[in-house]
C-alpha cells in the first residue's frame, strides 16, 4: 500500500530497507505490510499513538524480536541490500552493527568503565588493556559522558542519574562501533534537561552513524529527525521529510495525529 | 472431662451471644433512626468474643489450677496423714485414688489407697461445680458487658478487625517463641556440660571419644574434643555435597531460566522439587545400600584394599543430590528476577545468550545464589539421617573421602540414645553440639536472609 522510496529525497544511500514486513504475536498482527527506506546519514523518527507498533518495528530491525517467543515475522529486512532474517545469519554480527538504546536506561550492575568495556570484549575488539581503555574512553566522549564519569570510572553504573545512565547506555552501544543505533523512546523515563543533552547529543550521532528513533513525543521528533514515518494501527501511513509531515502531511489520519486530534 | 464439658459450654454461650448481638444490631436497622456503623455481623462476633475469650482465658488457668486445688483438699484430709512422706510410693497411692474416685478404674488395688478415694471424690465434685458456676458467670459477665456496649454508632468493626490482628500476631509470635525456647534449654543444658568439660577443650580438642560408663566424677575431658566431628559435618555438608550440589543445582537453574521451552519447564521444575520432598530417611537408604556399596567396590577394584563400606563420600554425594533443589530453586528464582532489560541490553549489543548469562545475569543474580547456597549448607550440615546410615561412627580426622567420618547429628543421636544416664557429661554433650549447630545454621541463615533483601532492594 505504502511506497516509500518515491516520496524520499534520496540524498543519501539507502542503509536498511523493509519489503511488504508483518509481525504477528501469536495470532494478533501487530505490524501490516510496512515497507521503508532508511537512509544512512540521516535521523529517522517513527511516531504514532500507543500501541501502534512502532517500537515492534523498530525491535525487527535488529531482530530483538526473536526474544520474544511468540514473535512470528513476515517480509524482508535488509542491510546494506542483504537479508538480516535469511538462514546463516548471524545474529550476533547483525546486533554488533545495529545497535539498540532502550526506552529505560538500563545500565549492568557493574562500573562505569566495565558496562562500556562490555561490547569489545565480547567481540574481542581489544587486544590490550591500553586499546580498551582508548576505546572506552573514546565511546563516553561521543556520548558526551565522558568530563562528568573520567574520574569515577570504577563505581557502580547504576549510581549515576537517569539521564547520565542513558548516556553511559548510548556510550555502551558506540563502543561496539555500530553503523545503525536503534533507538526506543530513548527519553521517555527522563527529566527535560536530560532529555535536551540526550537530543543534542542524536543530532551530534547523526554526523556518524544512521539513527532510527521511535519517540512519542512529536515535538522531539521535529527537533531532532530529518525523515519521520507516521505509523497508526500496525500500518505506515505516511514517510516523508520531517518538515513535509509537520507542515504538509498528505494523509487526513497523519493530520489529525499531529495537531492532536487523537493519540 | 470437666474440661471437655468447659469447652462444649464456651462454644455454646459463644453462638448464643452470637445470635443475640446480631439480633440485637438487626433490631437497631429496623428501629431505622440510624444507619448501623458496623454490619450486624461484627457486633455479633464483637459479643461472641467478649464470651470466649475470658472464657478461654479462665479454662486454660483452670485446668492447671484444679488438680493442684484438689490436691490440696485431699491432703488437707485427715486420712491423708498415713501418706508415706515422699516418693514413687506416695505418688502411686495419690494417682490410684484418684484414678477411681473420677469413675477411670473399677476399684483400688493398693488398700492403702481406699481410705483416700471419699476425700477425692468430694474434693474432685466440689471443684467441679466450682469451675461451672464460675465459667458461666464469666460467660454471662463478659456477654453482658458486651452486649450493653451495642449501639447503632457503635464501631464493632474496628474492634473485630483489632482483635483478628491481634490473634495472628499471638499465631506469630508462638514460632518465635518456640525458637527462643529451644535455645533456652540448649543453653541450659549446655552450661551443664560446660561447668564439667571445659569449652576450650571441647572446641578445640582433636580426640572424641565420651565415655558413659564411667562414673561423672572420673571422667577424662580430654575425650571430649569435637574438632573431628566439626571436621566430619564440614566436610560431608559444606564440602562434599556442596561440590555436587552447587554446579548442578546451578546448571539446571540456568538451563530452566534460560534454555528450557516452556513445555520443559512445566516437567522439570517439579520434578527437582520433589527431590526436596522425599524424606531424608529414603535417601539414607540409598546412600547405606546403593551408593557405599558402589564406592566401596569402585575402590577396591582401584587398588584400596582396606576400603571402608562406609565413607564420607557416600553421604556427602547423596546429601549433595539431595540439597540440588535448595540450590537450584534460589538460583531460579534470583535469576529471573534479573530484569529482563538487562538480557536485551547484552543481546543489543551482539553477546551470545551464554554470554549475556556468564557475564551479566550470573553476575546479577551473584547475592541471590549465594544466598541460596548458604541455604544449602546450614540445611546440609543439619541433616541426619543420610549421615546416620551412610557415614559411620568413627571420628577421624581426615581428608580421605573413602573413609568413614562422623559428624555433629550423628553423634548427637549417638549420645543421646546411649547407655550413659542423663545427667552424665556423654549425654550432655550432645546439648553443647546441639548448641553449636543451632548457632551456626541460625548464623548462616540470618546472613543469608539479609543478602537477598539487599538483593532486592537493588532492583525496586
Amino acid at each position: 500500500m505504502v511506497t516509500a522510496i518515491q516520496d524520499v529525497d534520496v540524498r543519501a544511500d539507502v542503509k536498511m530497507q523493509a519489503r511488504d514486513v508483518s509481525i504477528y504475536y501469536g495470532t494478533k498482527k501487530a505490524i501490516d505490510d510496512v515497507s521503508i527506506d532508511i537512509p544512512g546519514a540521516f535521523v529517522t523518527a517513527f511516531i504514532g499513538p500507543s500501541g501502534c507498533g512502532k517500537s515492534t518495528f523498530l525491535r525487527s530491525l535488529n531482530r530483538m524480536n526473536d526474544t520474544i517467543a511468540s514473535a512470528r515475522m513476515e517480509g524482508q529486512i535488509l542491510l546494506d541490500g542483504e537479508d538480516i532474517y535469511q538462514s546463516g545469519m548471524d545474529v550476533v554480527a547483525l546486533r554488533a552493527r545495529v545497535g539498540m538504546v532502550f526506552q529505560k536506561p538500563n545500565p549492568f550492575p557493574k562500573t562505569i568503565y566495565e558496562n562500556v568495556a562490555y561490547g569489545p570484549r565480547i567481540h574481542g575488539f581489544a587486544e590490550t588493556k591500553a586499546e580498551l581503555d582508548t576505546v572506552v574512553e573514546r565511546s563516553l566522549q561521543r556520548a558526551g559522558l565522558w568530563d562528568e564519569v573520567k574520574d569515577r570510572l570504577t563505581e557502580p553504573g547504576t549510581a549515576l542519574s537517569g539521564g547520565q545512565q542513558q548516556r553511559l547506555c548510548i556510550a555502551r552501544a558506540i563502543a561496539v562501533d555500530p553503523e545503525v543505533i536503534l533507538m526506543d523512546e530513548p527519553c521517555s523515563a527522563l527529566d527535560p534537561i536530560a532529555t535536551a543533552k540526550i537530543e543534542e547529543l542524536i543530532a551530534d550521532l547523526a554526523k556518524r552513524y544512521a539513527i532510527v528513533i521511535v519517540t512519542h513525543s512529536m515535538q522531539q521528533a521535529a527537533r531532532v529527525s530529518q525523515r519521520t514515518a507516521f505509523f497508526h494501527l500496525g500500518r505506515m501511513v505516511e514517510y516523508g521529510p520531517t518538515s513535509e509531515i509537520f507542515t504538509n502531511p498528505r494523509e487526513a489520519r497523519t493530520q489529525d495525529y499531529i495537531t492532536g486530534r487523537y493519540g | 472431662m470437666s474440661l471437655s464439658l468447659l469447652f462444649l459450654l464456651a462454644l455454646g454461650f459463644g453462638l448464643a451471644g452470637w445470635l443475640a448481638g446480631r439480633a440485637r444490631a438487626w433490631s437497631f436497622q429496623t428501629e431505622g433512626s440510624a444507619r448501623l456503623r458496623a454490619r450486624p455481623q461484627y457486633h455479633a462476633w464483637y459479643v461472641a468474643a467478649w464470651i470466649v475469650l475470658p472464657l478461654a482465658a479462665f479454662i486454660a488457668v483452670w485446668g492447671w489450677a484444679q488438680p493442684q486445688l484438689v490436691m490440696q483438699a485431699v491432703l488437707a484430709d485427715p486420712a491423708a496423714s498415713q501418706l508415706p512422706a515422699f516418693g514413687f510410693q506416695r505418688e502411686a497411692i495419690l494417682s490410684e485414688a484418684r484414678a477411681v474416685a473420677s469413675g477411670a478404674a473399677p476399684a483400688v488395688f493398693n488398700p492403702a489407697a481406699q481410705p483416700l478415694v471419699e476425700p477425692f471424690r468430694a474434693a474432685l465434685g466440689r471443684y467441679e461445680w466450682i469451675g461451672f458456676v464460675a465459667a458461666i458467670l464469666i460467660a454471662f459477665a463478659g456477654g453482658a458487658h458486651a452486649f450493653l456496649r451495642l449501639k447503632p454508632d457503635f464501631a464493632a468493626r474496628t474492634k473485630v478487625e483489632t482483635l483478628v490482628m491481634r490473634i495472628l500476631l499471638l499465631a506469630s509470635l508462638v514460632a518465635i517463641l518456640t525458637t527462643f525456647g529451644i535455645l533456652a534449654s540448649l543453653l541450659f543444658e549446655t552450661i551443664r556440660f560446660f561447668g564439667m568439660v571445659s569449652p576450650l577443650g571441647f572446641l578445640t580438642g582433636f580426640q572424641w571419644g565420651p565415655d558413659p560408663m564411667v562414673a561423672p566424677d572420673a571422667i577424662r575431658s580430654d575425650r571430649y574434643g569435637a574438632v573431628p566431628l566439626f571436621w566430619g559435618t564440614i566436610y560431608i555438608g559444606a564440602i562434599i555435597a556442596m561440590i555436587v550440589a552447587i554446579p548442578l543445582g546451578l546448571m539446571s537453574a540456568i538451563y530452566l531460566t534460560q534454555y528450557a521451552p516452556p513445555r520443559w519447564r512445566t516437567w522439570i521444575k517439579p520434578a527437582l522439587e520433589v527431590l526436596a520432598g522425599v524424606p531424608t530417611v529414603v535417601y539414607g537408604y540409598f546412600a547405606a545400600l546403593t551408593v557405599a556399596p558402589a564406592i566401596r567396590d569402585l575402590a577396591v577394584s582401584a587398588g584400596i584394599s582396606n576400603a571402608s563400606s562406609e565413607s564420607a563420600l557416600a553421604a556427602g554425594l547423596v546429601m549433595g543430590i539431595m540439597i540440588i533443589p535448595f540450590v537450584s530453586s534460589m538460583a531460579d528464582d534470583s535469576i529471573a528476577a534479573v530484569p529482563s532489560a538487562m538480557r536485551d541490553g547484552s543481546y543489543a549489543l551482539g553477546a551470545t545468550r551464554s554470554e549475556t548469562i556468564r557475564r551479566v545475569l550470573i553476575p546479577a543474580a551473584l547475592p541471590g545464589i549465594v544466598a541460596g547456597i548458604m541455604l544449602a549448607v546450614s540445611r546440609a550440615i543439619g541433616e541426619t539421617m543420610i549421615v546416620v546410615m551412610a557415614a559411620g561412627a568413627a571420628a577421624n580426622l581426615t581428608a580421605n573421602p573413602l573413609e568413614a567420618m562422623t559428624t555433629v547429628t550423628f553423634q548427637i543421636v549417638a549420645l543421646l540414645t546411649g547407655e550413659g544416664s542423663f545427667d552424665h557429661p556423654a549425654t550432655l554433650a550432645a546439648f553443647a553440639l546441639g548448641f553449636v549447630l543451632f548457632l551456626v545454621t541460625l548464623a548462616l541463615n540470618f546472613i543469608a536472609l539479609r543478602v537477598v533483601k539487599r538483593f532486592r532492594e537493588a532492583y525496586e
